[in-house]
């Protein structure tokens, strides 16, 4: 029984990853319609610079916070001088760019921070009163982080003029700019959110599968299930999918299937969804005029 | 001939979907407070005339707003400068409460202390949409959808008012209070409108001015009484 805890805890704590990876993903999805193959390489190269950072001797926190603000910066300057002359192109014009910058990402994070898997630290102490028989402090820590990161997202799209004017934007571009917003940079914002939420993400699980450029392949593949399980124009249905992939994969992978092909889930997942119900679990059922 | 009262003065205005011309070359004036109308049947263009002054259609030709030129701007920033258009279809965010679809209608405006006060007056002017300020836009009729619609356009406290068929599908009682409510809008705030209808008569009563087009071209122009008193006009499009 306490097995079976342990397995649900951890796997509410990876869920908590998955569920923001998702949301970075619907972030993205909501105001293009494009999914952004490139999110997890984003995720990556903003984990090594924190761990550059660290390794100069900077405070974990401050790495932390330098880290989300350039990825924040980073997420802007992609979309604005790689993403906005394909703001009106076809979606596989936009695809292949995304795979584009899915590579280049790839490469320089093998470049500059070479191939070598990396140990990430965890901020949260070992021995601390995070820590019970269920689970670690660093599956708590996860977990009260990505909460933190959920709540500030929900105040800023609830309660600031901005998050208002980027939520109108996602949803009605035209009315958008007819009351004045400049729904490009709304984009760009949005970008910017979600590369933000990405590093975090990415030094939340970095600690738990240790650091190369290719960490994030795999979490992107649960990111994926969860968004598109929750239906992925749903930033709650983001995060609820995270949660239960987190729960399926540990459950599955301690008990059916085993470890070594626990990434199956996923993919299962994937292709039951779009197969079964297209719109997830907590989407809306788009019906358009053709 | 240059008109100093002009608050929009439009020269050969083309407008363009794709390959297909849909203005070819329209030229109008819009006098500062005054209620100016477009007149015309199905396709001549009226849509697409309020599209292309809000550049949100491929345009060129001139089109000078209190002198600037908006051809070539993007929707914001002819917004920016105070022209608020209230589309066909409303163009309400459906998803968004009523106090947030008022609120995005000043989104623009800097003096942000008196967004409350003039959140105030639209739930005065229209005391339907202040008894449903929290509830989704999505879930209103069709008559406080375009109450609302016009509401959010005036929070920008705008110098022209653009109307696309603000008594579209709606309830005759309805749209003489939405009509009445325009007429006081423009006597107390002294906003200049230029209205786009169908329904001819109504807007022939509103207006001052009114404008007839016919598949992308001014065909006639005048004094609303003119053009109420004009034989083509009253076979055609009053009904008389």
């Amino acid at each position: 029984m306490e097995g079976v805890l342990h397995q649900i805890f951890s796997g509410v704590a990876n869920g908590c990853i998955y569920g923001s990876v998702a949301l970075a993903l619907v972030m993205i999805y909501q105001a293009t319609h494009h999914l952004n193959f490139a999110q997890g390489e984003m995720a990556t190269f903003s984990t090594f610079i924190a761990w550059a950072l660290i390794q100069r001797g900077l405070p974990y926190w401050a790495a932390f916070a330098l880290t989300v603000a350039i990825s924040f910066v980073g997420g802007l300057v992609i979309q604005r001088v790689i993403l906005r002359p394909f703001e009106r192109a076809p979606v596989l014009t936009n695809v292949n760019v995304f795979i584009g910058l899915l590579l280049i990402l790839n490469a320089f994070s093998g470049w500059f921070f070479d191939y070598t898997v990396k140990a990430f630290p965890s901020p949260f102490p070992q021995e601390s009163m995070l820590k019970t028989a269920y689970f670690s402090s660093h599956e708590v820590g996860t977990f009260l982080v990505m909460m933190a990161v959920l709540l500030s997202l929900y105040a800023f799209f609830r309660f600031t003029p901005v998050g208002l004017a980027m939520r109108a934007a996602a949803q009605n571009p035209d009315s958008a700019r007819l009351v004045g917003i400049r729904v490009s940079w709304m984009l760009a914002l949005g970008w910017g959110l979600a590369a933000g939420i990405g590093a975090i993400a990415g030094m939340m699980v970095a600690p738990i599968v240790f650091l190369d450029p290719n960490m994030m392949a795999g979490i992107l593949l649960y990111g994926f299930a969860a968004a598109l399980l929750g239906g992925v124009d749903n930033p709650w249905g983001a995060l609820a999918g995270g949660l239960i992939v987190g729960v399926l994969e540990n459950l599955l992978g301690a008990y059916v299937i085993g470890t070594e092909i626990k990434l199956t889930v996923a993919l299962v997942l994937i292709v039951g969804t779009l197969t079964l119900m297209p719109a997830g679990l907590f989407g809306k059922h788009v019906v358009r005029r053709v | 001939m240059p008109d100093a009262a002009a608050l929009l003065e439009v020269k050969d205005l083309r407008a363009a979907y794709g390959a297909t011309e849909a203005l070819h070359g329209l030229s109008f004036g819009l006098e500062r407070g005054r209620i100016t109308t477009i007149l015309g049947p199905n396709g001549a263009g009226k849509t697409t005339t309020l599209r292309a002054i809000c550049q949100m259609v491929r345009t060129s030709g001139s089109a000078l707003f209190d002198g600037h030129q908006l051809v070539g701007k993007l929707t914001e920033e002819v917004v920016r400068l105070g022209v608020a258009h209230v589309p066909d279809g409303r163009g309400t965010f459906t998803a968004l409460s009523v106090d947030e679809n008022l609120r995005l209608g000043a989104h623009v405006r800097s003096d942000k202390a008196r967004v409350g006060e003039d959140l105030e007056r639209a739930y005065a002017r229209f005391p339907r949409l202040g008894e449903r300020r929290r509830q989704q836009a999505g879930t209103l009729s069709g008559g406080e959808q375009q109450m609302l619609a016009i509401s959010r356009a005036l929070m920008l406290r705008p110098k022209l008012l653009l109307l696309d068929e603000p008594s579209f599908g709606l309830a005759p009682r309805i749209v003489a209070e939405i009509f009445r409510i325009l007429r006081t809008i423009n006597t107390d705030d002294g906003v200049t409108m230029l209205l786009v209808e169908q329904n001819a008569q109504l807007a022939l009563e509103l207006a001052d001015r009114a404008y007839l087009l016919e598949t992308g071209r001014v065909a006639l122009s005048g004094s609303s009484r003119e053009l109420m008193a004009n034989e083509a006009v009253r076979r055609s499009y009053l009904g008389v």
